[in-house]
């Protein structure tokens, strides 16, 4: 298996054209692009106070590829599936899903682009209690108002494998099954990407091991595009491509990595942290 | 432990003050109510020793003021000339009161009337036991002819008389109607206030001239003692002269006796006003307890880290009921204000029905606040207690755990409990039923409230088809929202349970009101076609009596075959209280057809009564037996002619005749006129004739027979919709606490309320759901209200079946109404935690803890 070594982002000043897909960029490998930042910056507060959680974060994410994000905390990258995901609001910049820019569309538009074009996998509290795993499935498509197309349904259901607990309450099922739940939700409504936000944080390596290659097979077998916010090198190492931010940057990336290479990187990327903090004084 | 307590309160603003807003309101209600009563007791009071005089002297048993009809026994004139010799006295005053004398506005309306007195007497310069002149001539000059009145500075200004104008009044005498100039404007006492009763001055020959048939006498005389003499010795001396029959009284003791009197009436009043306040405080104990649940249960886990750090049992437990403490006092001290409020609102109900206060003081008596503040501390800390002890169950592993269950009792237990209840309720209620008198009437209500609370223990379980039904509609036109909305509604059945109980006590009462009201109303109908064979009525709407004159004029008209007369009074009959009608029995037959149980109606004259089923049975009478009945002017006994059946056109213990009541010193002043007319004679021109007489008084009315019985309805209506506005105060508490369990199950489901937004659920999905939650559990409360309320409404329509409501009728559109309007409720409730869950921040709320 052929895997690109990792290479330094260039420190240049970013240019200033609309959508380009120039290499200052984490460009995505092959043809299509489901999602897209460009110049991203997130700034919390005001004046003095003003952190920039993403200063200026350009990245391209492939279509039909399993994408891992990964960082020290406080790197900003759950901040930026935020507001990739329609969630939050970026400063300035612009963000891209399935060819629609985020900017300056409303609340109404922004809960029908999560409807229709996003999948959602947090870490925890996924499913809503009172409604049974195949009605959690069916949310997205029910609420709007749109028809369950069986055959797909079926597909789903067999490959997270969840046929006998559909009827069950989250309560009833363990943390995986749970997890394996909010995975075909995500999936059955075919958005343009699913997000997941530390899908494996909260579970043992069992289950994260049958939650990961769920979403891998969701990718390889029903190009699906798959985007994933984990501080885990063995998660990533199921993806194609790991971006790694830090201080809201974009610092590198690894494409088909190994959960050693991962590592490897982590380590390199908090020495440079602790460094830069410790410079910083 | 304390500044934990502290800690909470203050972080926990929000919740604990829609906690507190329960008590606030069940305090509120008993606090306004004895600040009215007080109010109108002082009002009362005022006027009582506004008008006595040191020492009074009046026909021996005159005093009493819990009897009607007018007593028509006099003094002689002469009295005052012979109690002037003495030296005790500084001044004597002979005084003709008449009641009854009403002053009609320059547009025509009645002025006050609709229950306080139109009182009219001769001027004097009495001083009375307060040292206020009884009266003060404020402006203009004293009326000294025929055709001169003067009026009392308030009625003046409501009826817009300015001196010099022309008054009509309606008297009870002959002419029935008058026209006078108003000369002068009296003040009475010093500041005026008569609690809505009206004053009109005549010179003192002229009142004897109209009203007493010229004859030189008075209705009381009234004693000043000159100086250095006290109360006591002037009436011992004035006893020396004053011959039999007459009673002497100290200004003092006839104060205390009239005061004491209108105090026991008051305090009907009191107790009436106090049972909606028990309405409210019980609903709002269920909010109170829902409210600690839920802020218990949302805390569980702050508490089990407090148990974990070693805090006992115990601390917890009095940590939460600190809490609740702290919260009872300050929500007791709002109520309190709010009650003043509240009397002020009493008060202006009151006024619109009659009962007009002006510018009474509204004290708030130490009693007042003692129980306004027992009330709501004891009611706030039992109603946290069980939350309390729940939440010092929480054991500390649980501190460590994700989601922290609070043990609670199994739904099980608290249906066979609620069970228990109902069959205790029903039990009680039947011996209430069975029972007679106040001691019946606690036991029925001590019945309900069981079985109330019986049901509001087993709504859990009992609601869960409602819940579903309403679910499968919801599902149907609002999809996966009203999927959720139901699902809602059904995750914490105890939650939805309590807080639709709240209104199921309210509409409960409301519903069993509007089943009697209804039924009252379907069985007076009942009775005036039934029995009824004249084919016009004169009659008073506001249930004064009216002039003889009227039925002497009508009597005389062209076309009018017969005119029956009815009088009211009251008796006692031993300690009890007797209604009294009375009636010419010649003319009984011409106006209604009286059935009668037993005896016969030829043996009714001057000597014998009727006497209503139900009378006859609780004082055991038979035909035959002596009926001794106490009037103002002493004792009379008759001989029972008959038993006639509750329920026809007579209401009332006894029926008299006229020369019975007359003799019994009761003044002739009719309160119904049924008239029928020759078979041949037009009914409009009958009419238009008999509407000629009674020109000039808007009071008294001619009506068919239809008429008639939409007057009965309104007398009726009117008492219900004041009781309506009472219970509404108990459906203002249930809707706020459905607004807070809404808004707190919006806090609590915070982060799901992200994962739904999240998901693509839009904000007015999300109010939608909410919406549909609220609608739910209003509908539910209303549906076990409706069908409580008709449970009752049946069972308390058998019981007073004897008493005239002897038909049953349920106002089925009105109570389908109700079920409706409690979704419009639940829409209102729901607009604040609707509009809190939409506003949540998406993200923020998906990140939240």
């Amino acid at each position: 298996m052929f895997r690109s070594a990792a290479k330094p982002i260039p420190s240049k000043p970013i240019p200033s054209k609309p959508i380009p897909s120039g290499s200052y960029t984490a460009t995505a490998p092959g043809g299509g692009v489901a999602a897209r930042v460009f110049e991203v910056l997130k700034v919390y507060g005001e004046g003095d106070a003003s952190v920039a959680a993403l200063d200026g974060v350009s990245i391209d994410f492939a279509a039909d590829a399993f994408t891992a994000v990964m960082g020290p905390s406080g790197s900003g990258k759950s901040t930026l599936m935020h507001c990739m995901a329609a969630l939050d609001t970026v400063s300035s910049g612009q963000v891209f899903i399935g060819g629609v820019e985020l900017a300056g569309l409303g609340d109404k538009q922004l809960t029908k682009l999560r409807r229709d074009k996003i999948g959602f996998v947090f870490q925890a509290y996924n499913l809503v209690p009172t409604l049974t795993a195949q009605e959690n499935i069916e949310l997205p498509l029910s609420i709007a108002g749109r028809k369950v197309d069986r055959q797909w349904f079926d597909t789903v259901i067999d490959t997270v494998g969840l046929r006998d607990r559909l009827g069950h309450r989250p309560n009833q099922l363990s943390g995986g099954q749970q997890q394996r739940v909010a995975c075909a939700r995500a999936l059955v409504a075919r958005p343009e990407v699913v997000f997941a936000d530390e899908p494996t944080g909260n579970l043992d390596s069992a289950a994260s091991a049958e939650v990961l290659a769920f979403l891998r097979s969701s990718v390889d077998d029903h190009r699906q595009t798959v985007i994933m916010v984990t501080h885990d090198p063995v998660a990533a190492s199921y993806t194609d491509r790991v971006v790694f931010l830090a201080d809201g940057k974009v610092v590198d990336e690894l494409r088909n990595p190994t959960a050693d290479d991962v590592l490897e990187e982590m380590k390199v990327l908090s020495a440079r942290s602790v460094a830069g903090t410790a410079a910083g004084h | 432990m304390f500044k934990v307590t502290w800690r909470n309160l203050v972080a926990r603003k929000i919740r604990l003050a829609l906690s507190g807003f329960a008590i606030v309101l069940g305090v509120a209600f008993v606090a306004g109510s004895f600040i009215f009563t007080d109010a109108l007791g002082g009002a009362f009071d005022g006027i009582v020793s506004g008008t006595t005089a040191d020492v009074e002297i009046l026909p021996e048993g005159a005093g009493q003021v819990d009897t009607f009809g007018t007593d028509a026994r006099t003094i002689p004139a002469s009295l005052v000339a012979e109690l002037s010799q003495l030296t005790e006295a500084e001044m004597v005053v002979g005084t003709d009161q008449v009641q009854g004398v009403f002053v009609i506005s320059k547009e025509g309306k009645l002025i006050g009337g609709n229950g306080p007195p139109g009182l009219a007497f001769n001027y004097n310069e009495m001083t009375a036991i307060t040292g206020e002149r009884i009266l003060t001539l404020a402006d203009g000059e004293l009326p000294t002819t025929r055709t001169e009145v003067a009026l009392d500075i308030d009625t003046a200004e409501k009826a817009d008389y300015d001196i010099g104008d022309e008054v009509t009044l309606v008297t009870p005498g002959d002419p029935p109607t008058m026209k006078a100039e108003l000369t002068g404007l009296v003040r009475f006492g010093s500041e005026g206030g008569l609690a809505g009763a009206t004053l009109t001055i005549f010179d003192a020959q002229v009142i004897k001239d109209l009203f007493f048939g010229g004859k030189d006498v008075y209705t009381h005389v009234s004693l000043t003692a000159a100086e250095e003499v006290s109360q006591i010795q002037l009436r011992d001396a004035a006893q020396e002269v004053v011959p039999e029959g007459l009673d002497v009284v100290t200004g003092d003791e006839f104060a205390a006796d009239q005061q004491d009197a209108i105090g026991e009436i008051l305090g009907f009043i009191n107790t009436f006003l106090l049972v909606f306040a028990a309405v409210a405080l019980v609903v709002g104990t269920f909010l109170i307890i829902n409210t600690f649940s839920i802020l218990v249960a949302q805390r569980s886990r702050e508490l089990a880290l407090l148990r974990a750090m070693g805090a006992s049992k115990k601390q917890v437990n009095r940590a939460v009921l600190s809490e609740a403490l702290v919260v009872s006092l300050v929500g007791s001290t709002v109520g309190l204000g709010l009650g003043y409020l509240l009397a002020i609102g009493l008060k202006a109900l009151f006024g619109v029905i009659g009962l007009d206060l002006g510018a009474a003081d509204m004290p708030i008596q130490l009693r007042t606040i003692l129980v306004s503040y027992a009330v709501g501390v004891i009611v706030t800390l039992i109603a946290a207690y069980l939350p309390a002890r729940r939440a010092s169950r929480i054991s500390p592993v649980q501190a460590m755990r994700d989601d922290v269950a609070l043990p609670e009792a199994s739904l099980r237990w608290r249906f066979i409990i609620g069970a228990v209840m109902v069959a205790g309720g029903v039990a009680l209620m039947g011996g209430g039923f069975a029972g007679s008198g106040g001691r019946g009437l606690l036991l029925i209500g001590i019945g309900m409230l069981a079985i109330l609370i019986g049901v509001a223990l087993m709504a859990p379980v009992l609601g869960r088809p409602i819940i579903h039904a309403l679910g499968w509609a919801y599902r149907r036109l609002f999809g996966t929202v009203g999927n959720l909305a139901t699902m809602n509604t059904l995750r914490n059945p105890r939650r939805t349970a309590a807080t639709s109980s709240a209104l199921m006590i309210g509409l409960t009462l409301v519903a069993l009101m509007s089943i009697l009201g209804q039924s009252a109303k379907v069985s007076t109908d009942k009775a005036i076609e039934e029995s009824l064979t004249a084919e016009l009525i004169v009659s008073n709407a506001t249930g004064q009596f009216f002039s003889t004159a009227y039925g002497d004029q009508i009597r005389e008209l062209d076309g009018v075959a017969s005119v029956t007369t009815f009088r009211q009074a009251t008796a006692k009959l031993g300690e009890s209280q007797a209604y009294l009608q009375a009636v010419d029995p010649r003319s009984l037959g011409a106006a209604l057809q009286l059935p009668v149980d037993s005896g016969s109606l030829r043996r009714f004259d001057a000597q014998s009564v009727l006497v209503s089923s139900t009378r006859a049975e609780s004082s055991s009478l038979e035909v035959g037996d002596s009926v001794k009945l106490t009037f103002p002017a002493g004792p009379k006994a008759f001989t029972v002619a008959g038993v006639y059946p509750v329920g026809g056109a007579i209401a009332g213990d006894f029926l008299l005749s006229l020369e019975g009541l007359e003799r019994a010193g009761i003044k002739p002043e009719d309160s119904l006129l049924f008239i029928s007319k020759e078979p041949d004679a037009s009914e409009a021109a009958v009419r238009s004739q008999i509407e000629d007489v009674l020109v000039d008084n808007p009071t008294v009315t001619l009506k068919n027979q239809k008429e008639f019985a939409e007057e009965q309805r309104g007398l009726i209506n009117t008492v219900l919709y004041i009781i309506y506005a009472l219970l509404g105060l108990a459906i203002i508490i249930a809707i706020l606490g459905i607004t807070n369990t809404l808004a707190l199950s919006v806090i609590e489901r915070t982060r799901e309320v992200g994962l739904l937004r999240a998901v693509g659920v839009s904000r007015r999905q999300l109010r939608t759901m909410v919406r549909l939650e609220s609608i739910a559990i209003s509908v539910l409360g209303a549906v076990l209200g409706v069908v409580m309320g008709i449970a009752f409404g049946i069972a308390m329509q058998r019981a007073i079946a004897d008493q005239g409501i002897d038909v049953l009728s349920i106002p089925w559109l009105l109570l389908g109404s109700f079920v409706v309007l409690a979704g419009l409720v639940g829409v209102l409730a729901a607009v604040l935690p609707a509009r809190r869950a939409a506003r949540l921040n998406v993200l923020e709320a998906i990140t939240t803890e």
